[in-house]
Order: structure tokens, then C-alpha cells, then sequence
């Protein structure tokens, strides 16, 4: 096991590399580049910039080198100083502006997820014992208008609801005169309001998805022979729903956690947006928009990274849930 | 191995005359579906005394899983079942006997039972045990239940039953899981788990049915050398009358949810009188035949879907009386001491209509 994980996290290394490389080449790709984007936009405010100027500015970027040394360059500099390159559009190292945001962005989403599997397994499991019951029907019900229901659309419609209660859309993450303020007790709990709407927006869809597949999994498993077995040997029905059924539908759930950890993260970005929140997903938007190079090929590359990560994590979950694949996995 | 408790068969075995270990009255299990009731198991009697093997044998269908899996409450939820199984134990010595029927499924009396008194043997090997568990853990879990809640204690039998079961290398092999099994040693595991706690009546159903050839011979041979060193009665279910002439003491014939006829094997065997009974004796298959479906008998078993009162064999049956046998419900005749049948032929209403024809 220990090998296999050994061997996973190495081959991680070369398919890091190509991913960047491709990754940079998509960045390259549509016509223009940033100045020519940035000069486009002086232009519509009556600063028209000069050949002379735009060629200057493209070479105190490096963007007048071809494709290949730029990726280089900008490799290499991760690589040795950690250096992720420099925002055009910000003016900051790149390295400043992730910095800034993935602290929030993590705490997020990683929220949402804990949102996600604490609500979604509980109600899945019991929606499957109680299988056509009202509170199976109920179930169903919400998974289906939560799944139909766009993220965006829910964040307006839960904004305009406590806009309507509490006199205050909860929009960003802090209210306004805790913005600047040091973290105090009065600091986490506006954090903690604020993260509620987001929480179940960003939350729920993924909430509504796993029920079904959750339901789907206990009816499959609750049916098995060796279920008959387990009862037959005097153990109580609730011993066998947790030690067997719920034990085993969990599995394959546990292990996409890995999976679901780049979804949350990206997937979030339009409600992010819509909800003003001070996470990645904004800002890497406009960064594609702009053709922020090396702020935009940075964050693709970190996504990539975190896919990878998720991958791996969750394929060592699911060998050390399954003794029947940790058992193909040791001999390689 | 001093904790099991070793009862040795009598010399030619215990009478079924001696107090039964069980004894089921009337037993019907029906399932209601769309179409109506399906009658699964529609008015059964049976009895095992002490340390014997009866054999339910039957094609395909006919009711036999139902009704082992009903005398431990098995049934799914939507199902009927009434009548009786009363049941002896060690607990209930002196307080008369339990009548399974009575207790609710879940109950802590009838789990009690499960796995303690009466434990049960599965046809799948290669379904029947979690392959999340180990073996071990699925066998210790049946002792904690109802030996001991000591786990070294628990873990002392289930190695020394493992042993005893013929899985070589016990030790290592507690902490294995059930993929890294064949078929016949998964169910060797299986019979360890079920004899753990010392059961007085163990079923069996089709123990060996989706096993190898030779691995049922080995399997069939330590079930009896159990049987032997532990003194449990068995319900051994299966189709294969060859293994029924290998196994059994006694020996009930079943047919569309009903007993068609009882006697001890040798009887049987030398004088079967059920016409399905001479069906099943004409054909039956070499040990290792899987199809349970048997060639000289033609069609196959009905689906027990609101039939009208009448013998369940008639069409099929090459000796059927017609405006009897399809008229009315076949009463059960004694033919011999041990030797029941449920079949016009043998009953003065068939013998009356039988001559009535050859005459008029
Ligand atoms: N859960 C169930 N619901 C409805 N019908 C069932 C169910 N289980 C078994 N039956 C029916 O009961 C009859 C007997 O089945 P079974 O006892 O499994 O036969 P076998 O003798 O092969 O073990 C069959 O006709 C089968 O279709
Ligand atoms: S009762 Fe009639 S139909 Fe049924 S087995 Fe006997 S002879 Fe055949
Ligand atoms: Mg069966």
C-alpha cells in the first residue's frame, strides 16, 4: 500500500507538467494577448496607445519571447523561488493575490462539503429504510427541485429572503464595519451569518445529487445475501444497517470526497460572483476574460494540481475502505 | 474443544417417536403481490427429533427456501406466514416449547433464536459473507451475540471451529476476508459460523448446490461429521435426491407449497408412491447437477397464484383421476408407520372413482 501510494505520488509529478504545459499553450491561444486587450481599453477611454508604447510594454513582460521560453521561464520560477510570475491586470505577484483569496476560498468549501455529507448520508439512509414512505417521497421532492434549481438563481432568491427578514441581503463575506476590524468574537459570527447562504447555495446541489446516489446505494446493498446472513445470526436490524449497509453504500461516496473537493471549488464561481464573495473563483474569471497569463495559467495549473491531489486521495480511500482492491493494489 | 458440547447419536439413530427438536403445524407463508396472494408455503407438518436429517426435497421453486427461512423469521416484511413452530431449546426446557410464529421478527426472543438455537446455512457461498469483514470478524460476531462477550474468549471458537471445519492455518486465515476464499472453503466458513453457538437445529439450504463436484462430497462429508460430534437435528433443503440418499434420515417430498409425501430415506427410496415422487426417482441426477429442473417429469412447478382446490401436481401428473384429483383439496393418508402421502390413489375417495370408472 505503501509503494502504491509512493508510485501514485510520483507519477503525479510528469502529468503535473504536461497538464501546465497544455494549460499554457489553451492561454496562448485566442488572437491578442493582454496588451493589446489593455490597449483596447484605453482606447475606449481616448488613450490611444502608440506601436511604440505596446511593444515596450510587451517586452518589459516578456510577452514579445515565443510561447516556449515564456513557459519556461515561468516554470522554472515556481519551481525554484515559488515565484508564480506576475499579474498584469493586478500589478501584484500572482503568488499575492491566490494567497489572498485561498484562505477564504478553502474555509468555503470546505464547509459546503461538510454541509454536503452531513446532511445528504443521514437523509439517504433513511430515505432508503423507508423506501415510498412520505418522508422518502419528501426527500425526493427537494432532491429533484434542488438539483433543477441553478445555483445563481437559489443565492437571489435566498439574498432577496433575508433582505426581506433581516433588512440585509448578507452579501460578501463580513458586513461592512467588520471588514478591516481584528478577528474578535463579534468577527466569527458575522463570518459564520455570512456563510450561511453561500454554505447552502454552493452546498446544495451537490447535497440533492448525493441523496439519490446515497438512497440508490443502501436499497442496492440492504438487499444483499449476506444481509440475510447477518440477520439470521441474531444481530438487531439497526446493527445491520450500520455495520453492512451503511457501511458499504458509503464507499464509493467517501471515496469521490477527493473528486468533490475540485467540483465545490469550481463550481462555485458564477455564485461566488453573484453573491460577492472574496473567493478564487471571481478573480479567475476575470483573469480568463483579461488574458491575465500568468495569473490565469497559474490558477488553471493549481486546479489541476488539486484534481490530481483529489484523484489520489480519493483512490487511497477507497483501498483502505475495499480489502478487495487494497488486495489488487499490493502487488504492484 | 471442550466447550462444545458432544452428544452422540444413539446406535441407529433417535426415533422420530422421541420429543422433536421441532415440530411445525400448518405452516403458510403467502406474499401479496398485484396479482393476488402467491401461497409459497401452504399448510406444511414436520417434525426432527434430536441429532436427525430430514430432507426437503423439491424442484425449483416449489417452496423450500420459503419455508426454512420462515422458521427463523426471515421472511420479507410483506409476507403471511401462520401456523406453528414450536421449538425446544435449552432455554425453554420445563416452560414447554416456543412457537417461532408468534414472536415478532426483530424481536429479542426471536434473535435469540437466530444464530443461538437455530441457525441457518445459505445456498451462495460467494454472497453470503460481507466482503468488507473478515472472515473472523463475521464469525466472532455470531459467538459475541450469544456465547460470550468476551472477544479473546470468541475468538478462541471461532479459531478452534474453523479448525474443525477443516480450514487449515486458522490463525492466519481469521484475518483474511471472504475474496481470498474459494467457493468450498467460503463454505466451510459458513458451517463454522453456524455451528458456533452449539444450535440444536441447523438448515441447511442447498449447502452444496453452487459448489464443484468433489468439493460437494467433501463438504456433504464434514456436515455429517458435525453432525456426529454436535448432535444437531438438520433441515437439509435441497433438489439433488442423490444427496438426499447421502444425508438424510427422513425424508419429506415437496411440491407446490406442500408436503406430497414423508418417510424415512430407505422407504422412500425402495417404495416411493407419490406420482411425483416416482418422477424425481426416475430422474434423479448425478450429484453436481446445478438445474434443479428435472427431464422425465414434463413442464414445471406452477406459480402457487390463486389456485383453485385441487392437487398440485395434476397437470403433470401421468396418473391423475380426473373429476377427483382437480375437484376438491388431497387429503394426507397414512400408509405406514412413518410413511405419509398426499395423493388420491392412495385414499378410499380415489379407490371408489378409480373402480366407478373401470366399471362404468
Ligand atoms: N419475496 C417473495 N415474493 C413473492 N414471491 C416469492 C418471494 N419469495 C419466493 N416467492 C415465490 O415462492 C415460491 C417458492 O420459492 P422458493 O422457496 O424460493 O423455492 P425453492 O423451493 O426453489 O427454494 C416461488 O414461486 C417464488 O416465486
Ligand atoms: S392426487 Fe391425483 S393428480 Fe395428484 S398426484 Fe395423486 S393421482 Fe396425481
Ligand atoms: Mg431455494
Amino acid at each position: 500500500m505503501l509503494r502504491y501510494m509512493l508510485r501514485r505520488t510520483l507519477i503525479m509529478v510528469p502529468v503535473t507538467l504536461f497538464v501546465s504545459m497544455i494549460v499554457f499553450i489553451i492561454i496562448q491561444l485566442p488572437p491578442g494577448d493582454f496588451v493589446s486587450g489593455y490597449a483596447a481599453k484605453m482606447a475606449t477611454s481616448g488613450e490611444i496607445m502608440d506601436e511604440q508604447a505596446m511593444a515596450l510594454l510587451r517586452e518589459s513582460y516578456g510577452l514579445d519571447k515565443p510561447w516556449y521560453v515564456q513557459y519556461f521561464t515561468w516554470i522554472i520560477g515556481i519551481l525554484t523561488e515559488g515565484d508564480f510570475g506576475y499579474s498584469l491586470s493586478y500589478n501584484r505577484p500572482v503568488s499575492d493575490i491566490i494567497g489572498q483569496y485561498m484562505g477564504i476560498t478553502i474555509i468555503v468549501s470546505l464547509v459546503s462539503m461538510v454541509f454536503t455529507y452531513v446532511v445528504a448520508i443521514p437523509i439517504g439512509i433513511l430515505s432508503a429504510v423507508k423506501q415510498y414512505s412520505f418522508f422518502d417521497y419528501l426527500a425526493t421532492g427537494f432532491g429533484f427541485l434542488g438539483m433543477a434549481t441553478p445555483n445563481f438563481l437559489l443565492a437571489i432568491i435566498l439574498m432577496f429572503i433575508s433582505f426581506q427578514w433581516w433588512g440585509d441581503p448578507m452579501l460578501g463575506l463580513f458586513s461592512a464595519e467588520f471588514t478591516d476590524a481584528p478577528w474578535t468574537a463579534a468577527k466569527w459570527m458575522d463570518l459564520f451569518k455570512h456563510m450561511i447562504i453561500p454554505v447552502i447555495v454552493i452546498g446544495t446541489s451537490n447535497t440533492c445529487e448525493l441523496i439519490r446516489v446515497m438512497r440508490g446505494q443502501m436499497l442496492d446493498e440492504m438487499t444483499k445475501p449476506h444481509i440475510l446472513t447477518a440477520r439470521a445470526k441474531g444481530l438487531p436490524e439497526w446493527r445491520i444497517l450500520l455495520k453492512y449497509s451503511a457501511r458499504a453504500a458509503i464507499n464509493p461516496i467517501v471515496s469521490t470526497i477527493g473528486w468533490s473537493l475540485t467540483t465545490i471549488f469550481t463550481g462555485s464561481t458564477i455564485t461566488a460572483i453573484v453573491l460577492n464573495l472574496p473567493t478564487q473563483g471571481p478573480v479567475m474569471h476575470k483573469a480568463l476574460l483579461s488574458q491575465d497569463m500568468y495569473l490565469a495559467g497559474s490558477w488553471l495549473l493549481l486546479m489541476a494540481v488539486f484534481t490530481l491531489l483529489g484523484t489520489l486521495i480519493s483512490d487511497i480511500l477507497l483501498a483502505w475502505l475495499d480489502p478487495r482492491i487494497r488486495m489488487t493494489r499490493k502487488g504492484t | 474443544m471442550g466447550e462444545l458440547k458432544v452428544e452422540e447419536k444413539t446406535a441407529g439413530g433417535l426415533t422420530s417417536s422421541a420429543a422433536p427438536v421441532v415440530e411445525v403445524n400448518g405452516l403458510r407463508v403467502g406474499f401479496r403481490t398485484q396479482a393476488g396472494v402467491v401461497q409459497a408455503v401452504d399448510g406444511i407438518d414436520m417434525k426432527i427429533g434430536p441429532g436427525r436429517t430430514l430432507a426437503l426435497v423439491g424442484e425449483s421453486g416449489c417452496g423450500k427456501s420459503v419455508t426454512g427461512k420462515a422458521l427463523l423469521a426471515l421472511q420479507p416484511k410483506h409476507a403471511e406466514v401462520t401456523g406453528e413452530i414450536l421449538l425446544s431449546t435449552a432455554d425453554t426446557k420445563g416452560k414447554g416449547r416456543l412457537d417461532l410464529v408468534k414472536l415478532k421478527p426483530d424481536s429479542k426472543e426471536m434473535r435469540a433464536v437466530r444464530g443461538g438455537s437455530v441457525s441457518m446455512i445459505f445456498q451462495e457461498p460467494m454472497t453470503a459473507l460481507s466482503p468488507l469483514h473478515t472472515v473472523g470478524d463475521q464469525i466472532m460476531e455470531n459467538v459475541l451475540l450469544h456465547r460470550t462477550r468476551n472477544r479473546k474468549e470468541a475468538k478462541r471458537i471461532a479459531l478452534d471451529m474453523m479448525k474443525r471445519v477443516g480450514i487449515g492455518n486458522a490463525e492466519q486465515r481469521l484475518d483474511q476476508y471472504p475474496h481470498e476464499f474459494s467457493g468450498g472453503m467460503r463454505q466451510r466458513v459458513m458451517i463454522a459460523m453456524a455451528l458456533s453457538c452449539n444450535p440444536t437445529l441447523l438448515i441447511a439450504d442447498e449447502p452444496t448446490t453452487a459448489l464443484d463436484v468433489t468439493i460437494q462430497a467433501q463438504v456433504l462429508e464434514l456436515m455429517r461429521k458435525l453432525q456426529r460430534e454436535l448432535g444437531m437435528a438438520t433441515l437439509f433443503i435441497t433438489h439433488d435426491l442423490g444427496v438426499v440418499a447421502e444425508t438424510a434420515d427422513d425424508v419429506a417430498v415437496m411440491y407446490l407449497g406442500r408436503i406430497v409425501e414423508t418417510a424415512p430415506v430407505r422407504e422412500l427410496f425402495s417404495n416411493p408412491k407419490h406420482p411425483y415422487t416416482k418422477g424425481l426417482m426416475k430422474s434423479i441426477p448425478r450429484i453436481g447437477s446445478q438445474t434443479g429442473r428435472l427431464a422425465s417429469i414434463e413442464g414445471t412447478v406452477p406459480l402457487p397464484l390463486n389456485r383453485p382446490p385441487m392437487c398440485g401436481f395434476y397437470e403433470r401428473c401421468p396418473e391423475r383421476i380426473e373429476g377427483v384429483c382437480n375437484a376438491m383439496d388431497v387429503p394426507e393418508t397414512q400408509i405406514g408407520p412413518d410413511h405419509r402421502v398426499r395423493c388420491f390413489l392412495y385414499n378410499d375417495e380415489g379407490s371408489k372413482a378409480k373402480e366407478a370408472k373401470m366399471h362404468g
